[in-house]
């Protein structure tokens, strides 16, 4: 089987809100950026393009499309689009290169969840009949699966205001971030409840930007001469949609991807991990299985920011680019999508 | 009620998301120049095309189009279609024309109205302009602009349409 | 260049969506109507309020529908403390997972609660049906605290 390299990958900063820039004109920077990490114009230059957006977050139909302006697109490119995080535009675009297809695959995600209210657009994505017509917003279920961890001894609230500290310090480091800074613990359990039992802190931001990254086979990318990690595996699960049957205070999807993406194969020293809210991390990080030895979203993770629709494409992005630095020899990333943690993608990035 | 005993089988779902749209810099300097009565286009730094309105980058390059080019309010018709049929929630009385026009200084079309024409005779190539709102109507907005006009002006031949300067159809 | 103006404008994206119920949410949807709350069996024998069509496990098709009580038990619940404007009350409340007496898996559904430390996972909740009930979901307005 054709071995994938990851060659490229930037993020915008996450920013409360983007202000005047359109989709085109978030996407452009950081593609941009991407081209010039291996040397190429543009768009035309890889073999296919596979982007991940969601119309409804800034209510704008068929925004995906403007998207292509962004790419060069004359004369006419191979392009697909998902209407979820990009992450799963990587896999699609691994699918397309492993079939003989494509030899390099570009794939940008991109959010701008400020013009509406995320939350209550979110809430649509949920069962038509007995759920959205309730609003019920994505903090909300959080909120719901967080009481049961409690309730259920299986963490404290100290737990999760360790996960917002250390996320926060981390995020000192993150020039993107959007949330960074100096807090402790028992800053965070200091803070008033927002959706008991969250704190504001225990809820990713809501952030605007982008994110986009090159893959391609081995030799394209010693063809290219450039520094590149290997996705040595890649998988996902999704769960029922039915709240009341899934075993909230676990995630089995995010277990069964790790299982098929071969995380437990080697040791992880990092993990990247999308949990938009602090108990999630936890969830998460004992469904793969993860122990003291790996460094846990050292990027600050998306409590630290969140772009919708590419936080999971940057999860991947960020074990790369600390792979290629010499930090890390392997590391493990994750994205999620749908609430509660229903849909989880887990990509095992190793040195090449 | 008699309608108690069926049972249900569809359900009405309407629902309605509110947002604060944010025009994109590129577009909201063409509409800031709009609303002052000037079209601005923007010109592409690799292949030179100008765009109007533009919406912030080359779709043929993927690169921004950062340079303004200010263009004259005469246009050329590339293509057009008679409407005859009521469009809901459009107020203006079929038969109307809208047609995709080129501006002079511009190489991509746009779409807008025509009128004050016989509209059988209108026809690709034919020479307008614009014919604006009041001074005081003006607002960051396309439709400043009523309609376009046909002008006493030659044609301009098929593969001239969109390559025109600013300056116009010298003939 | 010259500077961006930010240009706003508000606006409301509606649809107008109908959908068809098929048999099953159907079958539930016209038991609220007639003030009952109606689930169906798992193939493991599970109840499942609302309903579903298929098992999730595997992937049944599932028809043995279940009468079970309009009142059950939180088993977990999140204090809105400031609603909003598309939740179903201007006041606080509580968003719950209640399993319903004859029921095994819990349905999400609202509690009316005059303060956040008048729930705890355990509470006793009854439905209160809206004053008119046409067959949605929202014919339950919101649960109520039973007293203990």
């Amino acid at each position: 089987m054709k071995q994938i390299a990851i060659v490229a990958f930037h993020q915008s900063r996450a920013v409360a809100d983007a202000g005047a820039c359109n989709e085109v004109e978030m996407i452009m920077p950081v593609l941009s950026e991407v081209y010039q990490q291996v040397g190429i114009n543009n768009a035309q230059d890889v073999d296919f393009v596979c982007s991940g957006s969601c119309d409804y977050l800034q209510g704008a139909a068929f925004a995906f499309v403007a998207g292509v302006d962004a790419l060069g697109a004359v004369p006419p490119i191979k392009e697909s689009h998902v209407e979820m995080d990009a992450a799963w535009a990587v896999y699609e675009s691994i699918l397309k290169i492993r079939m003989g297809h494509a030899d390099s695959a570009l794939i940008y995600g991109f959010g701008k969840s400020s013009p509406g209210e995320l939350p209550i657009v979110l809430s649509q994505q949920l069962d038509p009949y007995y759920l959205a017509p309730q609003w019920v917003d994505t903090i909300s279920l959080a909120a719901l699966q967080a009481r049961l961890m409690l309730e259920q001894g299986k963490l404290t609230e100290r737990d999760m205001a360790e996960v917002v500290s250390r996320s926060r310090r981390n995020a000192l480091n993150n020039p993107n971030a959007q949330l960074a800074g100096d807090i402790s613990a028992e800053d965070v359990l200091a803070d008033e409840m927002y959706l008991s039992p969250l704190r504001k802190a225990d809820c990713c931001p809501v952030s605007d930007g982008a994110s986009a990254m090159i893959i391609c086979t081995v030799e394209k990318a010693q063809q290219w001469g450039v520094p590149f990690a290997l996705i040595t595996g890649i998988d996902h699960r999704i769960e029922t949609h039915n709240l009341g049957m899934r075993d909230l205070t676990d995630s089995v999807s995010t277990r069964l991807a790790a299982e098929g993406a071969g995380v437990a194969d080697g040791s992880v020293d990092v993990a990247e991990l999308y949990a938009p809210f602090s108990h999630q991390e936890i969830i998460l990080a004992r469904a793969l299985g993860l122990d003291e030895g790996t460094s846990v979203n050292p990027s600050g993770g998306v409590l630290a920011g969140n772009l919708m629709m590419a936080s999971g494409l940057s999860r991947i992005g960020e074990v790369f680019q600390r792979i290629v630095s010499g930090e890390a020899q392997r590391g493990v990333a994750h994205a999620t999508s749908g609430p509660c943690l229903q849909h989880n993608l887990v990509t095992v990035v190793e040195k090449a | 009620m008699s309608d108690q005993r069926e049972p249900i089988t569809g359900i009405d779902v309407p629902i309605s998301l509110k947002y604060n749209f944010t025009a994109g810099a590129g577009p909201a300097r063409f509409l800031s120049q709009v609303r002052k009565g000037v079209l601005t286009g923007q010109r592409c730094p690799r292949c030179e095309q100008v765009y109007i309105p533009p919406r912030g980058s080359c779709a043929a390059c993927g690169v921004p189009t950062e340079e303004e080019v200010v263009l004259a309010d005469k246009a050329t018709v590339q293509s057009f279609t008679i409407v005859s049929i009521p469009i809901p929630t459009n107020p203006i009385e079929p038969p109307y024309i809208i047609a995709n026009l080129v501006a002079d200084g511009a190489n991509i079309s746009f779409i807008h109205l025509m009128s004050d024409c016989v509209n059988e005779e209108v026809r690709i190539g034919q020479r307008v302009q614009a014919v604006w709102k009041p001074e005081e109507e003006w607002d960051y907005a396309m439709d400043n602009i009523r309609y376009f006009t046909p002008i006493d002006e030659p044609d301009v031949p098929a593969d001239k349409i969109g390559k025109l300067p600013v300056s116009g159809w010298g003939a | 260049m010259p500077e961006s103006e930010i240009l706003n404008q508000a606006f409301e994206l509606g649809y107008t969506y109908t959908r068809s119920t098929g048999p099953v949410v159907g079958r539930f949807l016209t038991g609220l109507r007639d003030q009952q709350i109606v689930g169906i069996r798992a193939s493991d024998g599970r109840v499942v309020v609302p309903p579903m069509e298929y098992d999730p496990d595997t992937a049944e098709a599932l028809s043995e529908f279940v009468d079970v009580s309009d009142e059950g038990e939180v088993v977990s619940w999140a204090w809105v403390k400031h609603p909003r404007e598309a939740h179903p009350s201007s006041q606080p409340f509580a968003w719950a997972m209640i399993r319903l007496d004859g029921a095994d898996v819990p349905m999400v559904h609202w509690v009316r609660a005059k303060d956040e430390s008048d729930i705890r996972c355990g509470s006793r909740v009854r439905a209160r049906w809206a004053d008119e009930t046409v067959g949605f979901i929202t014919d339950i307005a919101g649960f109520e605290l039973v007293g203990e």
